[in-house]
């Protein structure tokens, strides 16, 4: 059957035909949908792990235990799950295990952007590159088939364009598959003696797989002219294709690591000019160039950002069709914001208000960094906000600082930030945001929710105990829309010589368990004008004839503006007696 | 048959999702190779959403490039001329009158733009303006502004009332399907 599927339903769909049992990941876009999708299988026992590294872990024992497994993630969620990673590779696997990891080239929801390819490299794991939807299918099912051959996990990279992209796919039917488990010392106690005995193993791996890659259906030459030989893969291809069509003959790689060398160098030797066309870092290119080839690439080419039709057209010089003109008028930008109702904004406004140095994080909070709030001075990685806190804070600047922090960014990478500050002291003030979701990627469960992926009842970790249980004395809970609260409890604990933790607690606005209050209004003739109200950032407040006006359509009734008026214009909804 | 493309414009959280739900399946339906690209992430918070729809013998990039597109259809005025550039010369707009005000001009460093229809014409693009949320409203549904303007854009895309019918059915869930019907007409004939 035919199917108009997202690169990421695709690439479940493959793991799900395949026989995945066990899916282990932690959100990040633009992968989330992938596990999201695995969760609606009742054949895959799929969860929402606190972060990549334990991710890799459970799908490691899974397959240690011979069923075919998977984990997923964001580019920068594989730096996280590096430690396991590079010693799986030495372990190799029982039944097949599949790590999917979505780079993010134009950083459309990330904060760098680095090219995973290295990891492949580094770890001495192949990987593979679908170009479409249907790729993601048949990739995901051969990248079983390729890691129970060669006994080691197989890296399925994707990048946003494919991740987040529709195309039609040939669905077909599960299949079982599992191994038996025996106990094998020697392949998975990875301590010196054996260790020892793995790595020739893995070397002699890749060499296998180089000659796998050599004569296997991944890699493909799509005869054309051969003025111009082409080497690609992923969405790249796609723009390639759409530029040249049969005006280049185009060398698509399906598998980036290791790379077909004899392949590459017998088109090379086939063509008159060779240009490696490939986003963000040059692992082909240099690949080619340590072959001894004539090759063209980053000298063309951008190591920064995505690419498209019109830039490869750009490049070779074609000519591209003018659209109509740009208008003249300035057009406003869209930057996007906190929602209405975020509970984010009335506590982000209170350490504005009392100017303090706040260290960020990871999630939707972050958007607290822009105008008009500009409470943020650094975020750098999941869980930096705290543990950077504690360096901070030793380096005496004078200032007095806080760390932010989401409730699931906490447990995936906070608490150990925070058992630092416990155990080797500073007088270090941590704030969780604690919204009862994990909110940018799009409302995934975590440990301090109570519900798992399915939405089914679950553990759930108590933030007051663990905070306490890991040595923090002063613990305490403030609602973010309670601005006068905020103000006396933030400023309390930032002035007391000892570590603190406050929890700001309120979920989502967006939750389906949040009902909004109905709109405020505004008193016209109450209101003078004095746009105190507008400092919060507020989508459903704006100044129309020189008066605040609320939209009714966004405005959910927090009831924060209402705290800043100090001539009562803005009225919430009055309960008739 | 060459590579035509639409493009879907709005703010997060309007429910461009559906509309390109639907126009996917309307595609597929018809036997065409398809390919659907959006980004996700910001999607929800008010900031400005893109989706790219593609169909023709066969499709490549999932993206369209400036200057490529045979439609623009815009869930809001600002963000129609926003994307102006992407739009074939004499490329066809259809658009929501709604405007929606982004933060620059909330917080008063920027001013929406005025007479944004005429201004579009007269950078070469043919501009079909509609009250959606008014229509949608009139159906039984704010949400419903999605359908009205696909039901609008039907007038142009040279598609069979009968396919646009069958996606519909296959893309709404029953109980919503009288009022989007509605949705569809008062955009196609108003």
């Amino acid at each position: 059957m035919k199917k108009l599927l997202l690169g990421n339903d695709a690439v479940a769909r493959g793991l799900y035909e395949a026989g995945c049992a066990v899916a282990s990941s932690y959100p990040g876009t633009p992968s989330t949908e992938i596990t999201e999708a695995l969760a609606k299988y009742d054949d895959i026992f799929s969860e929402w792990a606190p972060n990549e590294k334990v991710a890799m872990e459970v799908a490691f024992g899974a397959a240690l235990g011979g069923k075919r497994s998977f984990c997923g993630m964001k580019h920068v969620g594989l730096n996280v799950a590096a430690d396991p990673l590079f010693t799986i590779s030495y372990t190799g696997v029982n039944a097949g295990m599949v790590i999917a990891v979505a780079d993010d080239p134009a950083m459309h929801s990330s904060q760098n952007e680095q090219d995973s390819r290295h990891y492949a490299i580094a770890a001495k794991i192949p990987m593979l590159e679908p170009a479409d939807s249907s790729d993601c299918l048949e990739y995901a099912k051969l990248a079983y088939a390729i890691s129970e051959e060669f006994d080691t996990p197989v890296l399925l990279r994707l990048c946003t364009r494919i991740a987040h992209s529709q195309s039609i796919t040939e669905i077909g039917e599960r299949i079982e598959i599992g191994k038996p488990y025996t106990k094998d010392a020697a392949k998975y106690v990875m301590m010196p003696a054996y260790a020892k005995l793995k790595h020739p193993i893995v070397e002699k791996r890749i060499k296998d797989l180089q000659e796998y890659a050599e004569t296997n259906s991944l890699n493909r030459i799509e005869w054309g002219s051969r003025s111009i030989g082409i080497i690609t893969s992923g969405t790249s291809y796609q723009y390639a294709k759409e530029v040249f069509g049969d005006e280049a003959s185009i060398l698509k790689l399906g598998m980036v690591y290791p790379l077909p060398d004899k392949t590459i160098c017998d088109f090379a030797a086939a063509v008159d000019r060779l240009v490696v066309i490939e986003e963000l870092d040059p692992v082909i290119e240099n690949q080619c160039r340590a072959l001894g080839l004539k090759v063209e690439g980053k000298e063309i080419f951008s190591l920064i950002g995505e690419f498209s039709q019109n830039l490869l057209a750009e490049k070779f010089g074609r000519s591209i069709s003018a659209g109509c003109e740009k208008l003249e008028q300035e057009i406003p930008n869209r930057p996007p914001v906190m929602c209405a109702g975020c509970p984010h904004r009335g506590l982000f406004y209170t350490l504005m208000k009392q100017k303090l140095t706040v260290l960020g994080d990871i999630g939707c909070y972050t958007l607290g960094a822009v105008a008009p709030l500009s409470a943020m001075d650094m975020t750098l990685c999941m869980g930096a906000s705290i543990s950077a806190l504690h360096g901070f804070n030793h380096a005496d600047t004078g200032k007095k600082a806080v760390a932010v922090i989401g409730d699931s960014t906490f447990m995936h990478s906070g608490m150990t930030g925070l058992a630092d500050i416990a155990y080797n002291g500073s007088a270090s003030t941590v704030i969780i945001l604690d919204n009862s979701i994990t909110g940018m990627t799009g409302h995934q469960q975590n440990p301090t929710t109570g519900l798992n992926i399915k939405g089914d009842p679950a553990g759930r970790i108590d933030l007051e105990a663990l905070c306490k249980a890991i040595g923090i004395n002063r613990v305490r809970v403030v609602d973010p829309y309670n601005l006068a609260q905020n103000a006396e409890v933030i400023k309390e604990e930032v002035n007391i010589d000892e570590p603190s933790v406050i929890i700001s607690r309120r979920p989502c606005a967006l939750l389906k368990t949040v009902k909004p209050k109905p709109a405020l209004t505004v008193d016209v003739d109450a209101c003078k004008g004095c746009k105190l109200c507008m400092r919060i950032g507020c989508p459903a407040i704006s100044i129309k004839n020189d008066k605040a006006s609320v939209d009714a359509t966004l405005c959910v009734g927090c009831g924060i503006c209402t705290q800043l008026c100090a001539f009562d214009a803005l009225q919430g909804y009055q309960e008739e007696v | 048959m060459e590579t035509k493309n639409i493009m879907i414009v709005g703010v997060g959280g309007q429910g461009s999702l559906l509309a390109s739900k639907l126009l996917g399946r309307l595609l597929l339906n018809q036997g065409y190779d398809v390919k659907v690209s959006e980004v996700h992430g910001m999607s929800q918070r008010g900031g400005s959403v893109v989706t790219y729809v593609r169909y023709g013998d066969k499709v490549y990039s999932p993206i369209i490039d400036k200057g490529e597109a045979d439609f623009i259809i815009s869930f809001e005025m600002l963000e129609a001329a926003r994307n102006l550039e992407y739009l074939k010369k004499d490329g066809i707009v259809v658009v929501n009158t709604q405007q929606i005000d982004p933060m620059p001009v909330i917080t008063g460093n920027a001013s929406y733009p005025e007479n944004l229809p005429q201004k579009m014409e007269a950078a070469g693009a043919k501009v079909d303006a509609l009250d959606a949320l008014s229509l949608a409203c009139e159906a039984g549904s704010p949400k419903a502004v999605n359908i009205v303007l696909m039901g609008r854009f039907a007038n142009y895309l040279g598609i069979s009332d009968e396919a646009w019918q069958e996606a519909l059915t296959q893309c709404v869930p029953t109980k919503f399907l009288e009022l989007n019907r509605k949705a569809f007409d008062l955009g196609k004939n108003s």
